[in-house]
């Protein structure tokens, strides 16, 4: 019997995008709502839990997300998933976002609200890192979090989504803090984002879906594109600049969107510059190479998507050239830097070289190049005269620069102070509202309680006070067989000033274990 | 008044009157007597509104008959896509949809279960239970729980209170035995006799004030039939489909019976739908004559549609994580309603969503649910103990209405109380 299509289908008949959207945000209200009268150190439990499980993890997510997606590089991805899970504890954990606070000069009480339910939508080049950076964010600031990965991203990321959201709901978290988007598809991100259950979106990715993040009528963060040039003046340090500039093209095959893209060297050094670049392990394109790289890399004139994330070595094969073993960046010099594909975004590490007269030069051609995309987001600069450096920073229209540090990890904050990011703010410029690297305190806002100016009137004393009740915590997990819990099932950590001290040797355990890691990693690729 | 274009109406006793003159003139003035004057006009999840434009919270829900809210947007458009295409259908042919939903509702149970027999409502599908049962055993006793309801049909009216058998002259008492609830030492004395076909049992007594079986009651039933030959007949009709938490309550309550009643809620309050689900070892009925029971509309199929969406929503896995959420916030907030009128509001019974709130007044519930409906919010007294107001929230609700809802039965509670000590003085 042949089957015939019915009219009424009644098998496999689940949630519409719209009804699915609903369904999950709200769960993620229910969880919004309980969470957000936790007290700090309860939100603390549950902060160090996922961070811990995520740093667990790390190594392997980083290899299913570079199996997934084809993309990066699996010890630089460890690295990130590192940074983004105990790293942003150790960053952030000291930071109260659950607190009340307040100035009794000002007379202001400020008690922190948190957004409630945080849409999440993660890109495929940077998946799991992004997972955990925005759900590092939601549990810090107690809100829920609706994750949609990438659809070329989404199993590592849904994975990663649902070991966070157990660890979270194991230390004491609402269930379901974390939900995550299992087959993401176009109405059904347009359906979360547009739902009125939906506090904030927090986009991260292609310009089209930061458009639409912003077009949902509910509050967005969204980030635009980055083209990222780096300016090396005469002054600079020729030999670290090389090696930093290297380093960061080659850190997980330049997709953070914060890598160099053009570097505009200044006439006098540039030959030094070149030279320096192919000691410290990249590859200097000829003229030949280089045309055939841009035909390659730009057909139409438009970036081939197939090569971001890829390795320097196998990109030189495809454009139909060979490079040395050891080589992990393609310097492509060009002479017009008008109407020439190199100077576009490229997330492979592939670098456009273009000589300028001088410095003043330089920062011209820098802000005209943005011109063509990437305004707001980030430029580098390695300059040894503060001048030149302000300058720079004036001139071209970004939100950060980043100065005698590469730039992949320099302007996401993780060798500079900079907060530590996955999320670019793009400012006004850059048709964001956010123009700030993302950082927790983004996801929170705060009610103000203002007092009658007038020196007649009392400020009251909120010294030692929290508008949160502060209730026992039941243990994380079961406890082992073995395990000698206390029987009344109260946690130790209900004493605050014990809780204090662990914590503080906890994070100064975390801060030490990311800074090895981070430098081995690093400077591996440094050696 | 109100110009609907089929009717209008001068003014609200206008309609009332017409309501007593062509329709039902005892409960048209009942509720007038309880001071409830609800005509319901729209309805739309959780909210009711009556024909003034009054809101008000529905944790009656018709016994969870709109435990997924009214005309939930999922269910409309189920029910709109079936219209293009089916009716009822033909009750005596094999049907599509029916056996997709028998399937699906075979699926929720334990494994046990081999048939499901569809019917038009609740009461007819007790019958069919009942029928099914002196079929299968060859006996004609049913024994039931003093102040029990199953329905108004003719053999589901007999295990009830015996107002309403009475009423009508069709009280069976003889074949009808019925027991206290929670003394298994009575429910022995009535099976011993090894002529019983069937204990039909509430899971949880909806009309009695939701009074909650004490540990091992329900399971020690249970060894009852199996050792004196009876078929255990589950009427989840109140409290199937999560409202305990998870999709049928009496696999929570760790028994597996041999018959299963579902009804009310089974297609979402947009179509009739009731059916019962049948262990293979008594369905022998269905083989021997499969026209044993007609039902024109039994598994009409317009409900089956619907009813495949209701079970498709209610097992859901975020749908049962909202339950425990609604569950464990009631919780809180009704103690805490409780401790402040610790002389009045006297009892709480809860099991997950189906909740029973005890008062210490003859009628406490009835005033309760008067200051309740003052307060915008509609649920009802338990027809058989007027102490016990029936509390029936949706498993849906957003944690906002949920505070909304608690908010306005603290209200009402003390306004309640103050009623009770005016009219009785015993509430001091």
């Amino acid at each position: 019997m042949s089957a015939r299509r019915a009219q009424v289908r009644t098998t496999d008949w689940g949630p519409d995008p719209a009804a699915h959207a609903r369904t999950l945000l709200e769960r993620a209200r229910w969880a919004a709502d309980e969470f957000a009268s936790f007290d700090r150190a309860r939100v603390d439990r549950i902060v160090r839990a996922a961070a811990q499980a995520g740093h667990d993890n790390a190594a392997r997510y980083a290899e299913w997300a570079v199996r997934e997606t084809g993309l990066g590089v699996v010890a630089d991805k460890t690295t990130k998933n590192e940074a983004c899970s105990l790293g942003l504890l150790a960053r952030y954990g000291d930071e109260d976002y659950v607190g009340a606070r307040y100035d009794a000069d000002a007379k202001i009480l400020e008690i922190p609200r948190p957004a409630g339910v945080v849409v999440a939508l993660t890109p495929s080049t940077n998946p799991v890192s992004t997972v955990y950076f925005k759900v590092m964010l939601a549990l810090m600031t107690r809100n829920a979090i609706v994750i949609s990965p990438h659809p070329a991203a989404k199993a590592a990321s849904a994975d990663a989504a649902r070991t966070l959201n157990a660890a979270a709901v194991a230390a004491g978290a609402p269930a379901d803090v974390v939900q995550v988007v299992d087959e993401p598809t176009i109405p059904l991100v347009d359906a979360l984002i547009t739902d009125p259950g939906c506090s904030v979106v927090l986009a991260t990715g292609g310009t089209p879906m930061v458009r639409a993040a912003y077009g949902s009528g509910n509050p967005a963060l969204g980030v635009g594109p980055g083209n990222v040039p780096v300016l090396v003046d005469a002054t600079a340090d020729l030999v670290a600049a090389a090696e930093r500039i290297v380093a960061s093209k080659a850190f997980d095959n330049s997709v953070l969107c914060t890598n160099e893209s053009v570097l505009l060297a200044e006439e006098s050094i540039a030959p030094d510059l070149l030279r320096a670049l192919d000691d410290a392990g990249a590859h200097v394109c000829d003229p030949v190479e280089r045309d055939r790289l841009r035909d390659w890399l730009y057909p139409e004139g438009r970036l081939r998507t197939a090569a971001i994330g890829r390795d320097a070595a196998w990109i030189a094969e495809q454009a139909g050239f060979r490079v040395r073993p050891g080589k992990r960046v393609l310097v492509a010099p060009f002479e017009r830097p008008f109407e020439e594909p190199l100077t576009q975004e490229k997330l492979c590490p592939v670098l456009g070289f273009h000589t300028v007269a001088d410095a003043a030069g330089g920062i011209r051609l820098a802000r005209l190049l943005l011109r063509g995309g990437g305004r707001g987001h980030s430029a580098a600069i390695h300059s040894r005269d503060r001048a030149t450096v302000m300058a720079f920073g004036a001139a071209v229209e970004v939100m950060r620069v980043s100065v005698n540090v590469g730039a992949s990890l320099g302007s996401s904050g993780f060798e500079t102070n900079l907060a530590a990011t996955m999320t670019i703010g793009t400012g006004f410029t850059g048709r964001s509202s956010l123009g700030e690297n993302l950082e927790p305190r983004h996801l929170v806002q705060y009610t103000r309680v203002a007092y009658n100016r007038d020196a007649g009137v009392a400020f009251d004393d909120f010294a030692g006070m929290q508008p949160w009740t502060v209730r026992p915590t039941p243990p994380a997990a079961r406890p082992a067989a073995h395990d000698t819990a206390r029987p009344d099932g109260v946690s130790h950590t209900a004493d605050g000033r014990a809780a204090g001290r662990e914590l503080d040797l906890l994070r100064e355990e975390i801060r030490r274990l990311v800074r090895a890691e981070l430098h081995s990693v690093l400077g591996a690729h440094h050696g | 008044m109100r110009d609907y274009g089929f009717v209008s109406y001068a003014s609200r006793d206008d309609f009332f009157d017409r309501s007593r003159a062509a329709w039902n003139p005892g409960k048209t003035q009942f509720w007038l007597d309880q001071g409830v004057d609800l005509v319901i006009d729209r309805r739309e999840g959780y909210h009711l509104w009556d024909v003034d434009g009054r809101k008000l919270i529905d944790v009656h829900l018709n016994g969870g008959t709109y435990s997924l809210g009214h005309r939930h947007p999922e269910l409309v458009a189920a029910m709109n896509e079936a219209m293009t295409h089916y009716d009822v259908g033909n009750h005596h042919f094999p049907s599509i949809a029916r056996t997709a939903l028998a399937e699906r509702l075979l699926a929720t149970c334990d494994g046990t279960m081999g048939k499901v027999v569809f019917a038009a409502g609740g009461g007819e599908a007790i019958d069919i239970a009942l029928k099914t049962a002196r079929h299968a055993t060859q006996r004609r006793k049913i024994v039931s729980i003093r102040n029990a309801f199953h329905g108004h049909t003719g053999l589901a009216v007999n295990a009830g209170n015996p107002r309403f058998s009475r009423l009508f002259l069709v009280d069976e008492p003889s074949q009808f035995p019925q027991v206290d609830f929670n003394d298994l030492a009575a429910m022995e004395s009535a099976l011993r006799g090894g002529d019983v076909a069937a204990v039909l049992l509430e899971t949880v007594p909806a009309t009695y004030g939701f009074v909650m079986p004490e540990p091992g009651y329900l399971a020690g039933v249970k060894d009852l039939c199996e050792r004196y030959g009876t078929v255990y007949i589950a009427d989840e009709v109140q409290t199937g489909l999560m409202r305990t938490g998870e999709m049928w309550g009496i696999y929570k309550a760790g028994v597996s019976p041999d018959i299963l009643v579902t009804s009310k809620g089974t297609a979402g309050g947009l179509y009739p739908l009731g059916a019962v689900i049948v262990a293979d070892k008594v369905a022998g009925w269905l083989d021997e004559d499969g026209f044993g029971h007609i039902s024109t509309f039994g598994g009409a199929e317009l409900g089956c549609i619907v009813a495949m969406k209701v079970l498709e929503i209610t097992g859901r896995p975020q749908t049962r994580a909202t339950v425990a959420s609604i569950a464990a916030r009631l919780e809180r907030g009704l103690a805490d309603i409780r401790s402040d009128h610790p002389d009045f509001f006297v009892g709480i019974r809860q099991n997950g969503l189906v909740i029973g709130l005890e008062f210490d007044h003859p009628t406490g519930a009835q005033l309760v649910m008067r200051a309740l409906y003052e307060n915008g919010v509609w649920a009802i007294f338990s027809t058989l103990d007027t102490r016990v107001l029936q509390f029936k929230p949706g498993l849906l609700m957003s944690p906002e209405l949920v505070d909304d809802l608690l908010e306005r039965l603290h209200r009402a509670v003390g306004q309640a109380r103050a009623a009770a000590r005016a009219t009785s003085g015993r509430a001091a």
